[in-house]
This record gives C-alpha cells, structure tokens and sequence, in this order.
C-alpha cells in the first residue's frame, strides 16, 4: 500500500503523457489538461511544503538560542511580512508587496548574482591556466566570445564580433548540439526506469 | 517619499552584500536572511495567487469538485512534515514524478534528439556543415563510455572533447558577461538612481 500505491500512481501518469502526446483526443487530452492542472497546484503545494520547512528550520534555531538566531528572527520576520502583505493586500506595484519586491527582492537578487562576476574571474584565473590543449580551447573561446560581445572588442579589431557569432553559431553549436542529444537520450532512459518502476528512488528508504 | 525611502533600502542592502567582498560579516548575514525570507514569501504568495487560487479554489467554487483532488494530493504533499503520517506524501511525489518523467519523455526525445538529429544532417556542401557534422558526431563519440577510449576511437573521442570545450568556453564566456552586466547595472543604481552622481 505504501510503497505499490505510488509506483501505480506513476505508471498512470506517466502512460497518460506518452499517450496523448500521440493521440491527443478524448479522453486522452482532456485527462491530460486536468492532470497538467493538478500538477501544477500539487507542485505549488511542494514549494510550500518548502516554505514549512524554512519556518521549522529557524523556528527551532531561534528556540534552541543556537548561534546565528537572530538571523533566522530577522528571516522569518521578512517571510512572515511578505506573506501576509501578499495574501491579503495583494501583489500590485502600490501596494506594501511591491514595496518589497521592488526594493529588497529584485536589488538583493540582483546583487547576490552580480556577486558571482568576481568569483567567477577568480574561478576562471585558476581555470584558464592554459595547461593542455582542452584548457587552451576553453579560455580561447570565452575569450573571443566575450571581447566579440562587447564594444572594447569591435575597437581592437573591428572582426572579433564576426568571429565570436561564428564560434556561437559553429564549433560551440556542435558541442552544444551533442550535449542535448546526450542529455535527452539519458531523460528517456531514466524516465522509461522510473515510470516502468525499475528507478524508485525517488520514494525514499523505509516503508 | 517611498521612492526615496525604498532608493536607500535597496542602497544599503546592495551595499551590504557587495561587503562580502571584503569578507564574511554581520551586514552581509543580515542582508544574505532578509533575501531568503523575502524570496520565499514572495514565491509562497505568487504560487497561492496566480496558480492555487485560479486552479483550484475558483474551479471548487464553481461546482467543479475534480479540482478539489489536486488540493488533497497537496496537502499529501504537506505530510512530509508530520513523521507518522509522512508517507502519504509519496502519493504526491509519484504523481509529479510520473507526470515530469512522461512529458519528458516525449519533448526530450522530440526536442533534444530528433530534432537535433534533423538539424545535423546537413549537406557537406559547405566547410562550417562540415564541422557541424564532424564536431557532433565526435562529441557523441566521447559521451560513448561502452568502448575504451584507445586507438581510432580514443582520437576520435579528443578531437569531440575539443568541441565540448569551445562549447564550455563559450558558454562560460557568456555567463560572465551575463554577471558583468548584472554588476554594471547594480552600479547604475546605485551611481544614479541613489546618489545622483550620474543620469
């Protein structure tokens, strides 16, 4: 029951999108319009099953006194705030939700991944140190790519644009073009196991 | 003036997280929470608003009671959370993993290989087709674990890791552009619209 019931609920699910891929008439494409619409509710539920988690988390954290506990007040203060503005008061450009999204959720966003450009210049001086040939192609091609992609690049030589939209277009699209067909024979695969319940990790351990 | 308010909010939390550069401190921490706070209310309000409430509760109360069904397998879902009656949860997890690994399946296999498939074979009427062809037929090769990479096939196999390669590098190429400009346009903000120095 608690493990056969979930391995059933997968097989129908799964059979029923291969199947009105193919044939997408009645019943097969109205079962798949209500099954797409109770996924994406049962997926929203799961985020907020993530959210319950985030509260338990620091909940606990803040109870225990454990190092750091202010952080996890000042969080669920700003989780707390942004909920109930947003639920009750609504999601609009005046009202106290926007407020937040406008200047804490987009400039924190922002900043947090602007962030990366230094690690990644960092990470790329440790990467680029041209030791073999396969390292050299790799520092080469971002290196043309971005000089073509930027107007310093058009200054030195006026074809660097030309040259980085045809290692896009080419030589990365070949990479590229292999990645995807690797990536999409895997999905089959893994997908055939789990909807056929050969892969069921996905239940986890116990009963 | 909540113009102004919100311009110095954004001002001192982009200035507490570019502190990290320094080093790891309390500003830093505080700002590093308040986004994670703010980024889960806000996806916690946007799924109930734009997907629960249209696809589940306005359906119900119209008398569509076969809606009510995805809100039972949510709140399986939210059973993760209470150890006893945790399992329940797998009901959810099975359908969304079922529904994920079908759609897969098919798009995948439409959009990721055949597609691609279609689109190498090309006419060798042309250098660039040439090395479309080449570099995907190599690639794949490498991505071919059967068979020991030795001999014909290990050369063939480096020459589909050069390919890989300029595609990383170009791939990582634009992802620091894509970074830089997030920096640039953050100094924007606080160069103009907080300062004032520049328009």
């Amino acid at each position: 029951m608690r493990r056969q019931v979930p391995l059933v609920i997968t097989f129908v699910a799964g059979m029923l999108m291969i199947i009105s891929y193919f044939i997408p008439r009645q019943p097969f494409g109205g079962l798949q319009n209500l099954f797409n619409q109770w996924f994406i509710v049962i997926v929203a539920f799961a985020l907020i099953l993530g959210a319950l988690n985030l509260i338990k988390v620091n909940a606990e954290k803040i109870r225990r006194k454990r190092p750091g506990w202010g952080y996890s007040a000042v969080l669920l203060i700003t989780f707390t705030v942004t909920v109930i503005s947003g639920l009750f008061w609504g999601m609009e450009q005046e009202t106290v939700f926007g407020f937040i999204f406008r200047n804490m959720f987009v400039p924190l966003g922002a900043t947090m991944f602007s962030l990366l450009a230094f690690f990644i210049a960092s990470a790329s001086y440790r990467a680029f140190r041209a030791r073999t040939i396969e390292a050299a192609l790799l520092l080469i091609a971002a290196i043309l790519v971005m000089l073509g992609r930027v107007p310093l690049g058009s200054y030195i030589w006026r074809q660097f644009p030309m040259l980085a939209n045809w290692i896009m277009a080419f030589p990365n699209m070949a990479g590229q073009r292999a990645i995807m067909i690797g990536i999409a024979l895997g999905t089959v695969s893994i997908s055939l196991r789990i909807i056929l319940g050969i892969e069921r990790s996905y239940l986890g351990g116990g009963e | 003036m909540t113009t102004i308010i919100g311009a110095w909010i954004a001002a001192a939390l982009t200035l507490f997280i570019f502190s990290f550069l320094y080093k790891d401190n309390p500003f830093y921490k505080l700002a590093e929470h308040i986004f994670v706070g703010v980024s889960a209310g806000y996806w916690v309000v946007y799924e109930v608003r734009n997907v629960v409430i249209p696809n589940m509760i306005e359906p119900v109360s119209q008398g569509r009671y076969i809606y009510i069904v995805s809100g039972i397998m949510g709140l399986m879902m939210l059973t993760r959370v209470l150890p006893k009656i945790g399992w329940l949860s797998r009901w959810a997890i099975a359908f969304t993993v079922g529904m994920t690994s079908g759609y897969f399946l098919v798009t995948y296999l439409q959009s990721h290989a055949l597609e691609q498939v279609r689109a190498t074979l090309l006419p060798l009427n042309s250098p660039n087709n040439i090395l479309i062809i080449v570099g995907v037929l190599t690639a794949l090769i490498y991505f071919f674990f059967s068979k020991e990479h030795k001999g014909v096939f290990g050369k063939t196999a480096k020459v589909g890791i050069w390919f890989l390669m300029i595609a990383f590098g170009a791939s990582f190429g634009y992802t620091v552009m894509a970074r830089v400009s997030l920096l640039i346009g953050r100094m924007h903000f606080l160069l103009s619209d907080w300062l004032r120095l520049i328009d």
